[in-house]
């Protein structure tokens, strides 16, 4: 796994096959001016919902895959992300382009906090520990001592964004562009900062924290960095969501999301950046096709009961693990390994 | 924009002398032989106890199709989706049903947050949201939001019902609350507060909330007694009114307790918590409690009970939803048939708007639901009901919103 | 001072109740390295089959009897057809697998026997046992099965060959082999013995805080602060910290804090404890050889 993650990160350039993928993914909406398709928009908008859960599995992979701490706790960053962002744009006016980064500052900083006694855990006790975070935060957030900005249990109403005039685009495919531009613009910082020396850093510190240490590197500071800035990451994803559904509220953020982001990170691969993509798509789209398959089981055997969907997931995650347990990307380097030693021996 | 269609809607339905049988006129999700409907529902997660409802309605539905061809030859073609009751999810499926799958309009989907998720959505899209399966009081505001339409009495109303009735009984109680925290809590406790007026501040002695994550309600259940009450409001859900009911009576507390009808269902709460301890338990109710014998023979229970074993029957009949969600699709039922022909989304407002003392079966004798354009709370009365021996009795007259 | 002494003993049959799912926790963590998110909803789903029975007419001893088995042979057909295909994947792989089996359960429990409550019937007498509506036979006798599991595991892993040979498995599998420990059905062994104890705790449980397929939500985030809070490597630990975890957690709410801010609170003390002794106030530094 470290060995295929190293290869990932170190190569010299970028592949044409990222670029042309992200250039697909900006072509996209583009069919809109050309179909005719009442679902188009509603297709976007899963869109959105892809890219954002990509980047949320991309701060917590920065963490889990690169870093190799364990959190559990990964939608009480999204939380904070979404309700800074809210807040900023309901109570303060702060027009959206600015609330992103500005949620991600908060969220870089509630991480750092997070990330000093997350030093001293390790392993099973920091994903514990993180666990036990990811249930607090939503009752902390309706606690009455800030209802006055966080609306309490009721939640914060925010009003979408408007494209700009001079933009001939529909709200769906305008907020699509958003979300897709802060995505290229994380994914281009992490892949940047993974090539370089605080990437090395951080792998080491992953690979064998003593040896690291031993080295010169200062583990404790790289640890609550990483801690930091995949908190700022997953929160700016957060601030995305909260632009996009245009409401927060504190049943938003369960540990069921957190759990949500851990699975789409390691269906997709860890320590894998393709790997995030192929996550945020796998969480959208398979929690939907559970209820597909659940309908057509129930249509084809005639059952008397609904097959429920999540006996559904459970059993296609099962399934995942049993065949890809490094996850979809580390399936397809696989293929592509064995594709290359076939062509090298012929 | 939504200034102008409000006008529209409310100057049609002012001049509603237009025939119902009209050319046909469809809307999206109609076609000669089917009615497309949605709705969202927690079948998952922390409020999956809820999920009856839905299933319910797809039973209704399945044997509307069967026996009787669907509503005016048009087979009804439900789809009902898991939410899990996490709001951007609702937005997301919503969403769905609305663009992709082409519904002619939303059905008593269920939460609070997951329907103020999508409050907006619906009336910029205008599509039909109606009867929510929520009892904030916001869903019945036609100037703001002429496309959503609210059900059952609100959860508002409700308690300030028990606060009146706790004043003119009960004037010298010592009340302690138990509330859930959350926006039901919330919109029960403003009732309260409402009802009881001037008594607020005299009579209110404690007042606990509880998260639905907490494992018990011990704790809490102590502190209330420890405050010396005499009264106990208990706004609870299901599992946490059973749980309240059950330690209240173990130690050896006695207040006056009155129940909301949210934890009130005999099946889910009342047997768990063990009978003997919910004696003289007062609630409010609106619809008949099917266990109670007084309703045994009457004609439009043993046609929910033989609906119930032939077409829902894997459900506990004891459920309280199991009585609220056939009322509410018998609602939509209705605004269908009086649609006729004219399917569209701005004639099922216009009938959804304009119902006139329709009788629903299994509710309370005298309840009538009424809606005008600018009255969106189709059902706005309850009753006060006792727990005697293994079932509610009701006593008292019906109490309506306005006048309470 | 009554007020304050019935708070602490409502902590401590809740502390009871943490105390028994952190058993189980500690059962797996100490039988094989790992944590297994989906303990409580196999305790669920072991207390439904005993409710099943029941309300069958089985008489309830034997159902209960019966529940641990089934539940026991659970534990060990899970570990060896879905986890023992997985001994080299990593680790978040199984953490997957756990949060898979969690769904499985919860949904199928669902569908069989539907989210609404059910009442479950309790060995013990839920009347005041000194008539001043202090204990009750319940909450003392939770408490005394807990002790009494708690004594039984303590002896299994010090005193006995097995117990020692499965300690050694999950600790250093590769020396446990060559001295002829077969680790893989240590292993499994591990799996059923946690799904037995999960199986009593949710049977202990349900007369309290009512049968749900949900049941367990709550409880096994209290049980897990218990565990870490005590020592997750160590039985005695554990239920000490479920005790701990149990009483503060009302003292606190009911003095301090409000009933809002509870969780908040568990999540607080998990991290000071975790901070000042990282292996849990009555856990032990292993030194790891590096």
């Amino acid at each position: 796994m470290a060995a295929m993650a190293r290869s990932w990160a170190t190569k010299p350039h970028i592949g044409l096959w990222a670029i042309g993928f992200w250039l697909v993914l900006a072509a996209l909406p583009l069919i809109g001016f050309v179909t005719e398709s009442p679902s188009f928009e509603y297709y976007l908008f899963m869109g959105q919902s892809m890219l954002i859960y990509a980047i949320a599995v991309l701060g917590l992979n920065l963490l889990i895959g690169f870093n190799g701490q364990i959190s559990l706790g990964h939608s009480a960053f999204f939380a904070v992300g979404a309700y800074a962002a809210a807040i900023l744009m309901v109570h303060a006016s702060v027009p959206y382009w600015l609330a992103i980064p500005l949620a991600g500052i908060v969220c870089f900083g509630a991480g750092f906090l997070f990330g000093f006694p997350a030093l001293k855990l390790e392993g099973h006790y920091l994903a514990l520990a993180t666990f036990t975070l990811a249930i607090a935060v939503p009752q902390l957030l309706k606690h009455k001592s800030i209802a006055g900005w966080t609306g309490g249990v009721g939640g914060v109403l925010l009003d979408k964004p408007d494209p700009p005039a001079f933009l001939p685009l529909s709200v769906d495919q305008f907020l699509y562009y958003v979300c897709l531009i802060v995505a290229m613009a994380l994914f281009w910082i992490v892949y940047n900062l993974l090539r370089g020396r605080s990437g090395r850093a951080m792998m080491a510190i992953r690979d064998h924290a003593m040896a690291a240490g031993t080295m010169g590197i200062d583990t404790a500071l790289y640890k609550t960095m990483t801690f930091g800035v995949s908190a700022a990451i997953t929160g700016m994803a957060g601030a995305l969501s909260a632009i996009t559904v245009a409401y927060v509220a504190p049943d938003s953020f369960t540990l069921q999301l957190s759990i949500s982001f851990l699975v789409g990170l390691v269906v997709g691969g860890i320590a894998s950046l393709p790997g995030c993509l192929i996550g945020g798509a796998f969480i959208v789209l398979v929690q939907n096709s559970s209820q597909s398959i659940s309908d057509w089981m129930k249509d084809a055997f005639s059952l008397r009961y609904d097959v429920p969907a999540w006996a559904i997931y459970g059993t296609l995650l099962l399934l995942l693990m049993f065949f890809l347990p490094n996850g979809l990307a580390g399936g397809i380097t696989a293929i592509r390994g064995l594709f290359s030693r076939a062509t090298q021996k012929t | 924009m939504l200034r102008r269609r409000t006008a529209l809607l409310s100057a049609a339905a002012a001049t509603f002398a237009v025939p119902a049988r009209a050319e046909k006129k469809y809307g999206p999700g109609v076609t000669d032989t089917e009615i497309k409907i949605g709705q969202t529902m927690p079948y998952s997660g922390n409020a999956s106890a809820y999920g009856v409802a839905g299933r319910l309605h797809a039973a209704y539905f399945r044997m509307l199709n069967e026996t009787q061809g669907g509503i005016n030859g048009r087979k009804i073609n439900f789809i009902s989706l898991d939410d899990g009751y996490s709001p951007p999810k609702t937005m997301e499926l919503t969403r769905q049903l609305v663009e992709r799958d082409q519904v002619l309009l939303m059905f008593y989907p269920l939460g609070t947050q997951t329907n103020t998720a999508i409050h907006k959505y619906m009336n910029q899209k205008k599509v039909p949201h109606l009867f929510l399966a929520t009892g904030a009081s916001k869903w019945g505001d036609p100037k703001n939001f002429p496309w959503t339409m609210g059900w059952q009495p609100d959860y508002h109303t409700e308690c300030k019902i028990f606060g009146k009735h706790i004043v003119a009984n009960h004037k010298d109680a010592k009340i302690a609350i138990l509330r859930q925290n959350d926006d039901m809590g919330n919109d029960y406790l403003s009732g309260f507060k409402e009802g009881l007026g001037a008594g607020w501040e005299k009579m209110v002695v404690a007042d606990a909330t509880y998260e639905v994550t907490d494992p018990t309600v011990d704790s809490q259940i102590l502190q209330i007694k420890n405050s010396g009450a005499t009264l106990f409001m208990n706004i609870t859900t299901p599992k946490f009114s059973a749980q309240s009911i059950k330690k209240v009576a173990e130690i050896g507390w006695k207040p006056i307790h009155y129940l909301v009808s949210v934890g009130a269902s005999v099946g889910a709460v009342m047997r768990p918590a063990g009978i003997e301890n919910a004696q003289g338990i007062v609630t409010a109710q609106f619809a008949k409690d099917v266990t109670d014998p007084r309703w045994a023979t009457a004609p439009d229970y043993l046609e929910w009970k033989a609906f119930m074993d032939k077409w829902n029957p894997t459900a506990n009949q004891l459920e309280g939803s199991n009585v609220s969600s056939y009322i509410s699709v018998h609602g939509l039922v209705h605004v269908l048939k009086k649609c006729g022909d004219d399917l569209s989304r701005e004639n099922i407002m216009r009938q959804a708007a304009n119902i006139k003392d329709l009788e629903i079966p299994l509710l309370l004798p005298g309840i009538k639901v009424n809606t005008s354009p600018t009255n969106f709370y189709p059902i706005r009365a309850e009753q006060l009901a006792r727990f005697e021996g293994d079932h509610w009795t009701l006593f008292g007259d019906l109490i309506s919103a306005d006048a309470g | 001072m009554e007020f304050f002494i019935q708070q602490i003993v409502a902590g401590l049959t809740n502390g009871a109740i943490y105390a028994c799912v952190a058993l189980g926790l500690v059962m797996i963590y100490v039988s094989t390295d790992h944590i297994n998110f989906a303990q409580g909803e196999m305790a669920m789903f072991a207390t439904f089959l005993a409710w099943a029975m029941i309300d069958a007419g089985v008489p309830y001893w034997v159902a209960f009897g019966l529940t641990i088995m089934v539940a026991f042979f659970g534990g060990l057909f899970i570990q060896r057809v879905i986890l023992k295909p997985l001994e080299n994947a990593p680790v978040l792989a199984l953490v997957v697998c756990f949060i898979a089996l969690l769904s499985i359960f919860n949904a199928i429990a669902g569908m069989i026997w539907s989210f609404t409550i059910k009442q479950f019937p309790s060995p013990f007498p839920s009347r005041d046992l000194f008539g001043n509506g202090l204990v009750s036979a319940q909450q003392l006798g939770v408490v005394a099965v807990t002790l009494v599991m708690l004594g039984l595991l303590t002896v299994f892993f010090r005193y006995t060959t097995l117990g020692l040979a499965m300690r050694a498995a999950a600790q250093n599998a590769s020396s446990a082999r060559l001295m002829g420990v077969r680790v893989s059905w240590m292993l499994a062994l591990g799996w059923g013995l946690a799904s037995g104890i999960g199986a009593i705790a949710g049977m202990l449980v349900a007369p309290i805080v009512f049968l749900d397929p949900n049941m367990m939500a709550g409880i096994l985030v209290y049980g897990f602060a218990g565990a870490l809070v005590g020592g997750i490597a160590n039985p005695l630990g554990a239920v000490a910290g479920g005790f701990i975890v149990g009483v503060l957690e009302n003292l606190v709410g009911s003095y301090i804090i409000g009933n809002e801010l509870k969780l908040s609170f568990a999540l607080v003390m998990v991290i000071g404890v975790l901070l000042l002794k990282p292996a849990g106030l009555f856990g032990r530094v292993i030194v790891r050889r590096v």
